[in-house]
């Protein structure tokens, strides 16, 4: 079933990237199966009423990724799904890196680097200070994680002890123009030693992401971090661990292919 | 100035339980008031600006009204992306307060000198810039802020600052107080030169020239209807601020005469495009940049005698 889902949000991106011209259709391909998982199974959301102060939320903080994101409210049925035709259009709502509100259930702009997870300690603050039971999610990259930002939000959520929020790093193992170096690992660590109940999964492991995911918070007093390995290009095999995808929008004979080998 | 600030917050948070004050570890003690009236609403966030602005954005997105505090160019430039991004792109409601504007901070150096920051910020979309220029206006101007319900910069001084005005004024955003009557010139200033202005204006009625003083706290919106009675009541215009003569006041204001084609002189007072290259006080730093009474009313009298340039 959110095998189901996630083909669906795969072709999106794919007709997305190829329709807009855009690059990072790798990048968004990688966090497929972590959003499906969080929306079709974690977040406590309703679609049709997206502004519920009581919903959980997600940011998604490598916002490049975001056709991901379109893809999967879309299917979520947070809007209709012919807006997926305003993606990187002239007058149209959805940008390649998502504005504030483009369309419900964005909870906050990203795209440049290392903002999302400052931003989601603020909302877990918040719950935490009105004793509301929500949940934040925040999907952060492997190349993101060079941000400091990053790192002093990472200090400051255990100190705070905001077990609201979680902290999903989609472990590609790429930046923009690498690897991520060596220096990288041990990721799941680094966490640990700031003060995070951290987790490590398959990140494209559906069923498994949903059920780590949906234990969150890990342990009571503490913020979650999932460091979720995954394969940049995910579900196309010639877009995998290719740097050209970062870049490069599908042809039309790239999308033929590419829907083939997903459907397949 | 900082206690005023405080005095102001507190009194506006016993109105809306909203107001929340964030510090990037700075203002040992001033805050006590605050965080003892409303302990569970004050924050050290620790010596992490750019977490500090993200983090109150989320908190405003929340539905709170943060003020994030620090010395003004660690408020501002710091983390002048997570502003821009995080406060600025989503209309957040947060409170930026920057202390120290200008040489507040004289010895402290050039790494604490706030002489950009009002350049930068006015900049930025959505964000409203106010520069209080005594703590009876920086009071109210923490109430106004707090009402917005957008993005603001609130740029104050440090510790005594004098007081220009007798009591209460009528705050409001984007309205100019006029703190001197005069008819033949009219001395616009922002921020921590206040004081100043009104000595200016002092000095030169003395030689029986009568200096208008404006006080135009805010500074982005800018009031351009008192400008604009301004340059028809009087014969000539001069800002002064504590801050770069390249982007704050003067430059806002030239801007406006430039697009108005407005008849009279305009005459910038500010600091220099150069960093101090000598320690000393906020007094010592301002008479190096010809911020002093007898400089500039000296200035303002050869001008209007139409000798001197600016």
């Amino acid at each position: 079933m959110l095998q189901a889902r996630a083909r669906a949000v795969r072709a999106r991106v794919l007709r997305m990237a190829h329709d807009g011209k855009t690059p990072h259709v790798a990048s968004a391909l990688s966090c497929v199966d972590l959003l499906v998982a969080l929306y079709f199974s974690v977040l406590r959301i309703d679609p049709a009423n997206p502004g519920d102060p009581g919903r959980d939320r997600l940011l998604l903080s490598k916002g490049h990724g975001c056709m991901a994101q379109y893809g999967a409210l879309a299917e979520r049925g947070f809007f209709p799904e012919p807006v997926l035709d305003e993606y990187a259009r002239d007058g149209g709502r959805l940008a390649e890196h998502p504005g504030p509100q483009c369309v419900p259930g964005i909870e906050a702009a990203t795209g440049s680097l290392g903002h999302g997870l400052p931003i989601g300690a603020g909302m877990a603050l918040a719950a935490k200070l009105r004793a509301a039971s929500y949940r934040v999610f925040v999907v952060l990259s492997d190349g993101e994680c060079y941000e400091g930002s990053v790192w002093e939000a990472a200090l400051f959520a255990p100190a705070h002890h905001l077990e609201g929020l979680t902290a999903i790093v989609d472990y590609n193992g790429w930046s923009a123009m690498d690897r991520t170096p060596p220096a990288m690992d041990p990721l799941a660590e680094k966490w640990r030693a700031f003060g995070w109940s951290v987790r490590e999964i398959d990140g494209h492991d559906i069923e498994a992401i949903a059920s780590v995911l949906g234990a969150a918070p890990f342990e009571p007093g503490r913020p979650s971090a999932v460091i979720a390995r995954t394969v940049k290009g995910k579900g196309v095999s010639f877009m995998e661990n290719d740097l050209e995808w970062h870049y490069r929008p599908p042809t039309d004979d790239d999308l033929r292919r590419a829907l083939l080998e997903i459907s397949g | 100035m900082r206690a005023a600030f405080v005095r102001g917050l507190t009194a506006a948070a016993r109105q809306d339980p909203r107001i929340m004050l964030l510090t990037s570890d700075l203002g040992f003690k001033i805050f006590d008031p605050f965080a003892g009236e409303f302990p569970g609403r004050f924050l050290n966030v620790g010596v992490a600006e750019s977490n500090m602005i993200g983090v109150a954005a989320g908190l405003a997105l929340s539905g709170m009204r943060p003020f994030a505090y620090s010395i003004a160019p660690f408020a501002t430039l710091r983390c002048l992306e997570q502003v821009r991004n995080d406060v600025c792109y989503h209309e957040a409601a947060v409170t930026i307060v920057g202390v120290g504007g200008g040489y507040s901070y004289g010895p402290n150096g050039p790494t604490h000198h706030s002489l950009e920051d009002i350049a930068v910020m006015r900049s930025l979309p959505n964000l409203t810039v106010l520069c209080p220029g005594d703590p009876v206006e920086v009071e109210q101007a923490v109430g106004a802020a707090a009402k917005l319900g957008s993005p603001v910069y609130l740029r104050i001084g440090r510790a005594g600052d004098p007081a220009v005005h007798r009591g209460p004024v009528r705050f409001e955003i984007g309205r100019a107080l006029t703190v001197r009557e005069g008819r033949d010139c009219t001395l616009v200033s922002t921020g921590n030169t206040l004081p100043l202005a009104v000595e200016i204006s002092d000095c030169l009625r003395a030689d029986a020239i009568f200096c208008r003083v404006l006080s135009m706290h805010t500074v982005k919106p800018l009031d351009e209807a008192a400008l604009r009675v301004c340059s028809e009541e009087t014969r000539a215009l001069f800002t002064i601020e504590e801050h770069s003569r390249i982007g704050g006041l003067g430059s806002a204001i030239a801007e406006w005469s430039a697009m108005n084609r407005v008849p009279g002189p305009l005459c910038l007072f500010g600091a220099e495009d150069r960093f101090a290259s000598t320690t000393g006080s906020q007094a010592f730093l301002r008479a190096l940049n010809g911020l002093t009474v007898d400089k500039v009313a000296g200035s303002i009298a050869a001008k209007l005698a139409g000798a001197g340039s600016c």
